[in-house]
């Protein structure tokens, strides 16, 4: 016998729904019965079967973030029963399969909830802030074309390594979501080590660090209070140990550039 | 009618790219900032150029339909890049990713556009390690590669089975940085709509924000357009859900030509699908080929036992029988095609009997499971999510599934189409990978399009044009593009039918995999050409799209994707029904050799076929460029 066969099921769910016309409307719950579905389903392609119920009858669609449906872009970013991307660690919205659920479960299904990531419409939120703080640091200047060859600086395999844990972070936004203060030290705490453990971060290391987090600042997000909700939420499962990472950069950072302010007067 | 020239420049083909360069016009410095170029998508063809021609000086503004420049679906890609580092000592060279690329493609590139992709392949890894994008490395710390399919040298380059990711995070940074700098205006949640001509060139486009519903102008002097591939045509395919056809349709009803519209790629390591809700196929990495090993079942009687209960001499390592010196590493469209075949001899296994096993019971005995995991875990763990089944315990189940489109807007050497300004990067254009392409080439094209090719030819072409002569938007050519997009999308919404957008882009779905898919033949074309024009009709007379067009609607978003989708799958029929012959990803059953390999027509094929529209109504004309091969010679291509 083929796996997928004998464990296919049909179940059916109560969805509670928020949905909320436009940034400056009221939003609310609704309530949609989902009834024989497949549970090798995924939880997006049951709002596409709710959605074409609904489409059918002339109703508005829920909207709902989504692209790639296989947990790499970082658009799907549903709070499902009050978690960030649902019950599951380590995988995101898309990833999330109807199989979690039981038969008859009510689910609860909001956008994110966070002052810097305004809801959009229904469930879906505007992101923009993580872009914006991208653009204040988030990056190695390197012009095309102006590179040396690329073995010509070996790394050791352990620094790539751990480089590429932190690059693993796909910009969706639940580690804000699911924080109590909406900080976003794990994004930024990622994107900082990542440059940071390369030895072409160098350069711009302590500059990148101060930028992005006066950005973080002044876009609203708030601080961390070590409690890891974040990584808990994370579907790429990064580590809190980059928010350390972060606040040991911000500090070297603000004390060379202190006394390199006073030395260059 | 449109006149293709390829405009290849003379001289030795290792040095056409170095001597075109060097005799290049140029832009002043003062000057760049005089010029503005609108970018429309921002995956790795259209974020690097962007970047880059920023970085030159140009006023760049970017166009996205996504929420941020980071979600463009490049992202997806898995396995690797390729590049001639020979890194490995094991004889690769620019010749040789050059050759297996024009073999690979079989014999429908053009020699010129894969050289030059050859030979830029290596700056690009240079560039992507100065970005920091963190490759995979061996223990000294230089740089680790794989193989892939199609070559018998180990050239990818990777960071676990998310290449795809860093590398486009590596072109989102740069573009951050210009945004930051004030030297990008970056547009984000924006279709394009319309490509606007004035005087017969790209001078603009028009496109609608998904938030607000507000639809606007934007003029340039001139246009790129960067925004991947047209595979959601077959419905179910491992692109993303939102990925569209549409700026580069709408493109060619303004006049671009559409190059070998017929030339798909079917993946042969997707997971199978398994029920009517579907919306989404998934990619297994071509990667896990280096140690997977294919098979199924010698007796059809097999298929529904326990693959573990079925002894080694009952099996069949189908690629490994018939491709033994590439193995189980024999290029896509060959692989994909053997699976189709094993199938079609009713041994195919799992629940639809539309599936072969990949397994790693070797792998895992061989190397310890351990190895193993480090090298494909994260595939394994996505396997696991979708199935619930572990494959290091059973062999997975695959089955081929559309992944990449090798046809699209047609572009001479410098990348433009036969519309001046309007410049064509990465998946969107056809240039380089002919019939097929090979594992790992996409994400070099689309960085060799963005970093390396596209700042110079463009450059050169803006400097034909005079500094701030960029049109206003209040010429009638804007207005006209406006109206109708305006009145398309009022088209849509008024139908207010019984179907949804989704009912239909599953039955046109069904019809292009049904007779333009893995096999093809005329009857089955000829039976398509009359479907579509009828789903079509059904599409505009029945199809019920909610809201209106002053607010973030997906529902509309959808329908005018699907509209377009609706007129080009019939195209990519008539292009298939036209070429009779076999190659690479097109498969006409009426050609084939004796054992099952594709019969070329190189007397009467050797050609890109580009169509030009005519009109609503109208047949479009087929134009061709004759492909003329001086440095390889072509032949029957052979992975035995």
């Amino acid at each position: 016998m083929v796996a997928d066969t004998s464990s296919t099921q049909n179940i059916s769910l109560k969805l509670r729904v928020w949905r909320q016309a436009g940034p400056d409307q009221e939003g609310r719950f609704v309530d949609y019965q989902a009834e024989n579905l497949n549970s090798n389903m995924s939880f997006l392609e049951l709002l596409d079967v709710v959605n074409d119920d609904l489409e059918r009858r002339g109703e508005d669609p829920i909207a709902f973030a989504h692209d790639c449906r296989e947990g790499i872009c970082g658009t799907c970013s549903l709070v499902i029963d009050g978690k960030p991307h649902g019950p599951h660690h380590g995988i995101a919205s898309c990833q999330t399969y109807v199989r979690s659920f039981k038969d008859g479960d009510t689910v609860v299904v909001e956008p994110y909830r966070a002052k810097p990531f305004p809801v959009q419409r229904d469930l879906i939120t505007d992101r923009a802030a993580f872009d914006e703080i991208q653009q204040a640091g988030g990056f190695i200047s390197v012009r095309t074309g102006s590179a040396c060859d690329a073995n010509a600086v070996p790394i050791p395999k352990e620094d790539a390594d751990l480089a590429m844990d932190a690059a693993a972070c796909i910009g969706c936004g639940a580690c804000v979501a699911a924080c109590k203060n909406a900080s976003a030290m794990l994004f930024v705490g990622a994107k900082v080590s990542q440059f940071a453990l390369l030895p072409q971060g160098q350069p711009e290391r302590d500059q990148r660090v101060l930028n992005m987090v006066a950005k973080m600042d002044e876009l609203g997000f708030g601080n961390c209070t070590n409690q890891y909700e974040c990584s808990a939420a994370c579907p790429k499962l990064i580590s809190h140990d980059f928010i350390a990472k972060l606040n040991k950069e911000y500090l070297q950072a603000s004390v060379r550039s202190a006394f390199k302010a006073r030395s260059s007067v | 009618m449109a006149t293709l020239n390829s405009n290849i420049p003379p001289g030795e083909l290792a040095d056409k790219w170095s001597t075109y360069k060097a005799n290049m016009k140029l832009v002043n410095p003062a000057n760049k900032r005089k010029y503005k170029v609108i970018v429309v998508g921002a995956g790795l063809a259209g974020g690097s150029a962007a970047a880059t021609m920023a970085e030159l000086g140009y006023k760049v503004d970017c166009f996205v339909f996504h929420d941020s420049p980071r979600r463009a679906h490049s992202i997806a890609a898995q396995g690797g890049i390729n590049a001639a580092k020979n890194y490995q000592n094991d004889g690769d060279s620019v010749y040789r990713l050059f050759y297996d690329t024009v073999k690979g493609g079989d014999y429908r590139s053009r020699e010129a556009n894969v050289h030059r992709l050859a030979e830029v392949s290596t700056n690009i890894i240079d560039q992507c390690v100065a970005q920091g994008v963190p490759f995979a490395r061996e223990y000294g710390g230089l740089l680790d590669n794989r193989s892939f399919g199609g070559a018998q040298v180990s050239r990818t380059f990777y960071a676990r089975g998310q290449t795809g990711q860093q590398l486009l995070l590596g072109a989102y940074s740069a573009l951050s940085k210009m945004i930051g700098a004030g030297a990008v205006t970056m547009h984000n949640n924006s279709e394009m709509l319309d490509l606007v001509l004035v005087d017969g060139q790209a001078k603009g486009i028009v496109v609608r924000n998904l938030n607000s519903g507000a639809v606007t102008c934007h003029a340039a002097d001139c246009v790129v357009l960067a925004t991947g591939g047209y595979g959601n045509v077959f419905n179910l395919s491992t692109y993303a859900r939102n990925s569209n056809a549409t700026a580069a349709w709408r493109a060619y009803k303004q006049g671009a030509c559409f190059a070998n519209p017929c030339f798909t790629q079917i993946h042969p390591t997707c997971i199978p699908v398994s029920g009517d809700y579907q919306s989404k196929l998934t990619l297994m990495s071509e990667s896990l080929r280096n140690d997977g090993r294919i098979w199924v079942p010698k007796k059809a009687e097999d298929c529904d036992k326990n693959p573990n209960d079925i002894p080694e001499a009952d099996r069949d390592y189908f690629l490994e029988r018939i491709y033994p010196s590439f193995g189980n590493l024999a290029p896509r469209d060959v692989s994909s095609r053997a699976a189709k075949r094993m199938c079609d001899e009713d041994r195919g296994v799992g629940p639809t009997k539309l599936g072969v096993y990949l397994d790693f019971s070797d792998a895992i005995q061989r190397l310890g499971a351990d190895t193993v995991r480090a090298r494909y875990g994260n595939l394994f763990d996505i396997y696991k999510e979708i199935t619930d089944e572990s494959a290091y315990e059973t062999p997975m189940r695959i089955f081929p599934a559309v992944h990449y489109t090798m046809g699209g807007l047609w572009v001479d050497y410098n990348l433009m189409s036969n519309i001046p300004g309007l410049f064509v990067l990465g998946e969107a254009n056809f240039s380089d990978h002919g019939a097929n392409r090979l594992g790992a080439s996409a994400l070099m094209q689309g960085l060799a399009d963005g970093y390396f090719v596209a700042p110079y030819t463009v450059g050169n072409y803006l400097a034909t044009q005079k500094p701030g002569s960029a049109p206003s938007i209040d010429e009638p050519a804007f207005k006209a593009a406006v109206a109708n997009v305006q009145e398309l999308t009022q088209r849509l919404l008024k139908t207010k039918g019984k179907e949804t957008v989704a009912h239909f882009h599953k039955r046109l779905g069904k019809i292009m995999w049904d007779h333009c898919g893995m096999a093809r033949t005329k009857e089955g074309l000829e039976e398509a050409l009359k479907l579509i024009p009828a789903l079509r009709e059904e599409f505009w007379a029945n199809v019920n799209v909610p809201g209106s067009d002053d607010h973030l609607n997906q529902a509309l978003e959808k329908a005018g994707r699907l509209a377009d989708f609706l007129e080009l799958g019939e195209l990519m029929c008539r292009d298939a029904l036209t070429r009779e012959e076999s190659c690479g990803g097109h498969f006409r059953e009426e050609y084939q050799h004796a054992d099952g390999e594709c019969l070329r027509d190189d007397e009467n094929f050797a050609h890109v076929a580009a169509w030009e529209y005519q009109g609503e109504g109208n047949l479009p004309h087929r134009l061709t460029e004759d492909l003329n091969y001086q440095t390889v010679k072509m032949s029957t291509r052979s992975y035995k």
